[in-house]
């Protein structure tokens, strides 16, 4: 009796969980089958699978050709690399120095720096698009990674500390007496030993930055300089008749995010339910 | 130990390039933005100081403030479709995904994450797409069921858009309600559910009884996550509906007439600083939002040590 009803509650958590999957994934599915057929088959069938007698791949070579999706493409990883190294190395920087020494002012500069996880970036906007146009720096990719590096400091440093918390006293003290200097003590005890902190953050930080328009569009609306997530967005605005080659640039916007996220998935959901709890 | 050396030079360094583009990135211009709201332009093209008048401008005169009051009554019913529908279902997905021995927990865990890390662009433009009358995947799926008759071209209804909107985000964020529960569930030590499983309190009442009151500061979390990325969304409703938040402004938020208000649109010419007070403004409700989460609900909530 017990038994059955488990096994009835299984099967109704498996419908359940199953459900939302689907209604999860059906979007995306859609949108990457239909790129691969032709313009009749897109309309006449949209639920149907590619298949020779309707496959198509004329919506990608209309991206290839009127894009430049390549220069787009390297745009967003300079500025998602830049960024991500700053976050970081200035992030790992600060929170050792928070977690490891006793100073005047370090509660209350953790306070300060923990300001920045609650209050969203964007508010400073009209100030950071003057800062840049008399910097020069408009239209540029460092004015990106500067602003993300902001954007991703708080969190970073918030996270990383927790963690330093946790590397033993011993290790570091044996280094001191060793006569290893604090910075070596930083790259080559410390840094090694959280470097699973370190990739929880660098996930976190990542896919906000990759997928940000707001910041592109202000900062750095350029032919040379835009970033995947607006290039994207201005050249399905410009194509919204030609369902091909709309259809095969989502599918060319969603396939890099969805790797990334297939090789960090563990990571990413260990960070989470490991931060998450406390 | 280095504590009580005399010179610590290094701490300093370690410091620096954090704090320096922290403060300069975020909390100066933060302070920028909240100067610039007090200042204008004379029509010779001074800069003045005009103390309140852009507020009084915003909330009193009636072009301005009948858009305000538009854009934070439609970004209020986006946070309450969000706590009512997001909030709830991630959760109950999570109280099902952390049932013991579950088969596929992590592939269900991975496939439900998904629309979360896809950007805007490609959310808005995809289910543009599959909403749209044109394309015919909603009716045609509504026809398989006999709801035919039900499908609406709800985006471009000033009635339904908001909701849709909202809805969409719901999909989109589903996710991450559902992780910091799911990992606060996992948090609740056997012990404590092995005494209920005594007491003759398991499954459903098991969840409301024991489970729900231990979680209780992670959705206070939750909430407050939820607030802030609302009352700070643009990105949807501009990839969707465009600046212009259409139809007729209905899905107009916060973040969309700051953007208009800023850089312009169509023949009215953008104005930073009615921007800045539109900013300011959001500054003050995020703000508010987060001190009453910080010193009235935090603190109210009990927190178990385990």
């Amino acid at each position: 009796m017990q038994a059955r009803g488990s096994t009835g509650r299984t099967i109704a958590a498996h419908a359940v969980l199953i459900t939302w999957t689907l209604v999860a994934l059906f979007p995306v599915f859609v949108i990457v089958v239909n790129s691969f057929k032709s313009r009749k088959a897109i309309f006449a069938d949209p639920l149907s699978l590619p298949m020779p007698s309707n496959f198509d791949l004329v919506g990608y070579t209309t991206v290839m050709h009127q894009g430049d999706f390549f220069q787009y493409f390297l745009n967003s990883m300079i500025v998602t690399v830049g960024s991500l190294f700053c976050v970081l190395l200035f992030g790992a920087m600060a929170a050792f120095a928070l977690s490891e020494y006793r100073f005047k002012g370090n509660t209350l500069l953790g306070l300060y720096l923990a300001l920045g996880i609650m209050i969203p970036i964007r508010l400073g906007t009209v100030a950071i698009l003057q800062m840049m146009v008399a910097s020069g720096l408009v239209n540029t990719r460092t004015a990106l990674v500067l602003v993300y590096s902001a954007q991703g400091l708080p969190l970073a440093v918030f996270i990383l500390s927790e963690f330093m918390r946790t590397v033993s006293d011993d290790l570091k003290n044996a280094g001191r007496i060793d006569g290893l200097s604090e910075y070596t003590i930083f790259f080559r005890l410390v840094l090694p030993l959280v470097r699973p902190a370190m990739a929880t953050v660098a996930v976190f930080t990542m896919i906000p930055i990759w997928n940000d328009l707001w910041f592109p569009l202000i900062l750095a609306p350029g032919e040379e300089v835009k970033t995947i997530t607006l290039g994207s967005q201005v050249f399905i605005g410009q194509f919204v008749t030609d369902w091909n080659a709309v259809l095969a640039a989502l599918s060319l916007a969603i396939l890099p995010v969805l790797i990334l996220y297939l090789l960090f998935s563990r990571q990413l959901i260990r960070g989470i339910t490991a931060g998450a709890v406390k | 130990m280095a504590k009580g050396r005399p010179i610590r030079g290094h701490i300093a360094v370690f410091l620096a390039p954090a704090l320096l583009i922290y403060s300069a990135l975020m909390i100066i211009p933060l302070f920028g933005t909240l100067t610039e709201s007090l200042m204008n332009v004379t029509e010779a093209g001074e800069r003045v100081f005009v103390g309140l008048a852009n507020f009084a401008t915003l909330f009193g005169d009636a072009l301005w403030s009948d858009a305000f009051w538009n854009a934070l009554g439609n970004n209020a019913w986006f946070f309450v479709v969000h706590m009512l529908v997001q909030n709830p279902i991630g959760i109950a997905l999570a109280a099902i995904l952390s049932t013991p021995r579950l088969r596929m927990a992590a592939f269900y865990r991975t496939a439900i994450f998904i629309p979360t890390i896809l950007s805007f662009v490609i959310v808005g433009f995809v289910w543009k797409l599959i909403l749209s009358p044109i394309w015919g995947i909603a009716p045609g799926m509504l026809d398989m069921v006999g709801l035919k008759s039900l499908f609406a071209p709800w985006l471009g209804k000033e009635e339904y858009a908001l909701t849709t909107l909202a809805l969409i985000s719901v999909w989109q964020f589903i996710g991450i309600p559902m992780m910091l529960i799911y990992a606060a569930l996992l948090s609740i030590p056997d012990e404590v559910i092995e005494a209920a499983e005594m007491d003759g309190i398991t499954g459903t009442s098991q969840f409301w009884k024991i489970k729900l009151p231990l979680i209780l500061p992670s959705i206070g979390i939750i909430s407050i996550l939820t607030f802030v990325g609302n009352f700070n969304a643009f990105d949807l409703i501009y990839v969707a509906q465009g600046a212009l938040a259409g139809p007729d402004f209905s899905t107009d938020i916060l973040g969309t007439f700051l953007y208009r208000t800023f850089f312009g649109f169509q023949l009215q010419l953008g104005d930073p600083h009615m921007g800045a007070a539109i900013a300011t403004a959001m500054f003050f409700i995020i703000l508010t939002g987060v001190c009453i989460y910080l010193f009235l609900i935090q603190t109210r909530l009990r927190r178990y040590q385990f």
